[in-house]
């Protein structure tokens, strides 16, 4: 097989996208520790991105490119509430895992 | 050299968005007048007056759009991204009636609480701003920029209650589980985006509507990806995890402006995405539906009834709720949607005023104490309070005379219209559901009318004092009952205007 038989087409980033959600996905809702947590959903959003590059390059449309910038946007004023939400937690109470957020359970 | 070529920008219709423009400029204003009036003990009164103001012109804006758009059809513009039309006009209506129910509810809450802050009204009237947006929204990516508007001032809101640990939980784990749920949505966007070549709604249906795709699987899991996401915004079972506990440890007016609002503009999406956007998957998205629906309206009755807290047995109402609204969804033809519509308004009213309730009812300065406990013989030393949170209880349940038992009656019929035997099965489940969710329902209203057991307890509710009802909250409250009332027993009006606004 030569080189040239191995060129990388979007499907490639595609699954590679797909795979880099579930990662995230799955350890959004098992990993206990919330900045963990945060970082699996912003695993999950950058995954989203590649896709839509992705989709962008396979169909020839920029719409997708311009997508991106939008979610870029989101993702951080997201994190910047989710970080000051944690910040409020941590001055009362010294650590942030989820399974210490006992006062709310069942 | 790169030829400059010239950037066609869409026409901008600002009349279109005005009522969003509105609250954005309002809800930016608020920030500014704070900083100016920072040490000025008048700056909440202050703050809290420019947002009523700014919602009334927002109201007064959609009236008059709400003509316009019934007269001379709707209103598409910025580049076929924002669609102005009857249901989201009517839509936009609950959402800022929500909001200005939610902001009269937290002006004396905040003060008892000792949390006055102006950046509370801003937060308030951003969220209204993305939930209008998401009412108009007519593409995709609108629809998400629409969501996370909406939702990041959600989440502040929620952990507001800086004093009281639960408050700040449940901001957390409703931000944890919103940005997830954000995130499935998105990549349900992608693979729409991908399936199709484009993130407008009608465009997706233009598309699928004269193209075969070769493949389904992209598309499909998409769409199931988008009603994920929305679910969870619903709060539809198996996406409800999050509710009971948000709902228990926000503050109560932000819960009550959550339940009603929130649910209006969710629902808004989820409609306008499924009937604009695929209806030629019916056949795919309904079955999704009649399984929401079915699981949301007996997982919610049923851990009604295990519940010892007020608040949280009318968070698990709401579940129920979202699954009869899922009814006029699934039934996907226009006596579906009007249904729907119809019962987005009234359970608007019923839950504000059931919260507002709550709000005022529960002993202690600290919004914490809502057991069965704490409620019981409320009707008896408060008769007006506590008749007014039986009346809303039962609304909800659905007893005749009240705008609950019309929105239940025509969200039924929709779907017995259809008339197959799976419409028939998701009709059972949902009666079923309504009765046993009436005995939740009753329960509260018994644990209002009996006296505590012991002496001491009682000693212990009379020697409080009782908490007098602000004027702002007593509008809230007659309002709320008024309109429940006035649906119960005069609903042609509200039918009407309910079928003037399914059209997208």
């Amino acid at each position: 097989m030569t080189l040239a038989a191995l060129e990388i087409t979007s499907s490639y980033y595609l699954v590679l996208a797909a795979m880099v959600f579930t990662i995230g996905a799955v350890g959004v809702l098992t990993r206990r520790n919330v900045l963990v947590m945060f970082m699996c959903v912003e695993l999950m959003l950058n995954a989203v991105n590649l896709s839509f590059v992705a989709f962008a390059r396979a169909l020839d449309d920029v719409t997708g490119q311009v997508i991106v910038f939008f979610v870029l946007v989101v993702a951080a004023a997201e994190v910047a509430v989710g970080l000051a939400i944690i910040v409020a937690i941590f001055r009362r109470r010294r650590h942030a895992t989820a399974d210490d957020l006992l006062a709310l359970r069942g | 050299m790169i030829a400059a070529a010239p950037i066609a920008t869409p026409a901008v219709d600002l009349w279109a968005i005005a009522p969003i423009i509105a609250l954005v400029a309002t809800g930016v204003g608020l920030v500014l007048i704070r900083a100016l009036l920072r040490r000025n003990p008048a700056v909440t009164a202050v703050c809290f007056s420019v947002a009523v103001v700014g919602l009334l012109v927002a109201a007064g804006l959609l009236a008059r759009q709400w003509h316009r758009v019934r007269d001379d059809g709707p209103i598409v513009s910025l580049a076929d991204m924002v669609r102005v039309d009857p249901f989201a006009v009517f839509l936009g209506i609950v959402v800022v009636a929500a909001t200005l129910a939610g902001l009269l509810l937290s002006y004396a809450y905040l003060r008892r609480e000792e949390l006055e802050a102006p950046e509370y009204f801003a937060l308030l009237l951003l969220s209204a701003a993305g939930m209008l947006m998401m009412t108009t929204a007519n593409d995709l990516v609108v629809v998400f920029v629409a969501l996370e508007v909406l939702s990041i001032p959600l989440y502040v809101l929620v952990a507001f209650d800086r004093r009281r640990l639960r408050s700040q939980e449940a901001g957390l784990k409703y931000f944890v589980l919103g940005a997830f749920s954000s995130a499935v949505f998105l990549y349900g966007i992608a693979l729409v985006y991908g399936a199709t070549g484009t993130t407008s709604l009608s465009g997706i249906a233009t598309f699928l509507a004269g193209n075969t795709l070769f493949e389904q699987t992209t598309l499909l899991v998409g769409l199931g990806l988008l009603l994920v996401g929305l679910g969870f915004k619903v709060a539809a079972v198996p996406f409800h995890m999050w509710t009971p506990d948000v709902y228990q440890g926000a503050p109560t007016p932000v819960t009550a402006f959550m339940a009603a609002a929130t649910k209006a503009a969710a629902f808004a999406a989820i409609l306008r995405i499924v009937l604009t956007a695929f209806p030629q998957y019916r056949d795919d998205w309904r079955p999704i539906l009649w399984v929401l629906a079915a699981l949301s309206m007996l997982v919610g009755a049923i851990a009604a009834l295990a519940q010892n807290d007020v608040k949280r047995t009318l968070a698990y109402s709401s579940i129920a709720h979202a699954g009869y609204i899922l009814m006029g969804v699934y039934a996907a033809t226009s006596r579906g949607r009007e249904a729907a519509l119809l019962y987005l308004l009234v359970y608007a009213f019923m839950a504000i005023g059931a919260f507002a309730i709550v709000m005022i009812a529960a002993p202690g300065s600290d919004d914490a104490k809502h057991s069965y406990d704490d409620y019981r013989g409320l009707a008896v030393r408060r008769p007006v309070l506590g008749g007014l949170l039986i009346f809303f209880v039962l609304a909800q349940a659905g007893v005749p005379l009240t705008s609950g038992f019309v929105g239940k009656l025509e969200l039924f019929g929709s779907v017995a219209q259809a008339g197959e035997t799976s419409d028939y099965v998701l009709l059972v489940i949902g009666v079923l559901s309504a009765v046993i969710a009436f005995a939740f329902y009753l329960r509260i209203a018994w644990t209002l009318v009996t006296a505590p057991d012991d002496d001491t307890a009682v000693a212990e509710a009379y020697s409080t004092r009782p908490r007098r009802v602000d004027g702002w909250t007593g509008i809230v409250l007659a309002g709320a009952a008024a309109l429940t009332l006035v649906v119960g027993v005069l609903p042609g009006t509200f039918i009407h205007f309910a079928r003037d606004a399914v059209f997208f």
